[in-house]
């Protein structure tokens, strides 16, 4: 079955404390000049029927109310 | 008068939430979350806990269940829904209510007594979780306070997790369901130190009186 990969992360503006714990830890192991640091989650799957991925995301993979999501075809999909 | 308290696989303040309810000289009973049958119940509390372990997002999983589909219905006709903590969630992420819970601005699990403000009074009621943020946008926000559809805020400086505008819990705009992130069913006791949680019940319990 054709494979997707899908990223989901905080939208823009939405404060991300993850990202900020994370960019504020950066420093101290020697990492400079790293900014604006945002922590989402990544889901991969199967679909037999890639086009309703959008539908998924939208429904549960996602709240668009606070998160982006891209869809990534693997596999050579078009 | 008979509450239902749904119990999904990881809810844990349902048996507290029942004696709550019994506690305003009501009847209750628990509602499994395969169970559609929502007959002779007359207001429903989705409970705090951690719904099927909180995976992906905190209460993404439990809107899809038998049991919320059919409490979905039941708001739809006006019945009186309340939700607590992950309840609360739940019922943001099934659309029930705006907005959504985030994780705590510090990134702590909170868990103290809070003072909430809900109209001309003051309630103290324990806060403990993690994803307590509540966030809508700013529109919205107005919205709802034009509206005055913010039930409870959070007392100045004790919003315990970045909540957008000190809020700790809305209705919906005809107001029959209602969702916070304190636990007024830990406040029905003297012995824990407050009894204001039981005002949350009746309040809830007498908009579906009105409706």
């Amino acid at each position: 079955m054709p494979k997707a990969r899908i990223l989901i992360r905080p939208k823009e503006g939405i404060l991300d404390p993850q990202g900020k714990a994370v960019e504020r830890a950066l420093p101290a192991l020697g990492f400079e000049g790293i900014e604006h640091v945002r922590v989402g989650r990544m889901v991969e799957l199967e679909a037999e029927d890639p086009e309703r991925l959008g539908e998924l995301c939208e429904k549960l993979l996602a709240n668009p109310l606070i998160e982006d999501y891209e869809i990534e075809q693997l596999d050579g999909a078009a | 008068m008979r509450w239902g308290v749904l119990q999904f696989p990881g809810s844990c303040d349902e048996r507290d939430a029942l004696m709550a309810c019994e506690r305003t000289g009501a009847e209750a009973r628990l509602l499994w979350h395969e169970e559609r049958d929502l007959d002779g119940i007359d207001a429903v509390v989705v409970p705090g806990g951690f719904s099927y372990g909180d995976y992906l997002r905190a209460g993404a999983i439990a809107r899809f269940s038998p049991a919320m589909e059919a409490v979905s219905e039941f708001a739809g006709r006006g019945g009186p829904v309340l939700g607590i903590c992950n309840g609360f969630q739940v019922l943001c992420e099934a659309g029930l209510l705006p907005g959504a819970l985030l994780l705590n601005e510090d990134l702590r699990f909170h868990c103290r007594q809070v003072e909430l403000i809900a109209g001309n009074e003051r309630l103290s009621i324990p806060a403990k979780h993690g994803e307590g943020r509540y966030y809508a946008p700013e529109g919205v926000l107005d919205e709802l306070e034009a509206k005055g559809q913010v039930v409870y805020r959070y007392a100045p400086r004790q919003n315990p997790n970045g909540s957008a505008r000190d809020i700790a819990g809305v209705r919906n705009e005809t107001g029959n369901v209602v969702g916070l992130m304190p636990h007024p069913e830990h406040a029905v006791d003297p012995l824990t130190g407050s009894t204001d949680g039981l005002r949350v019940f009746e309040a809830v319990a007498a908009a579906g009186a009105g409706a």
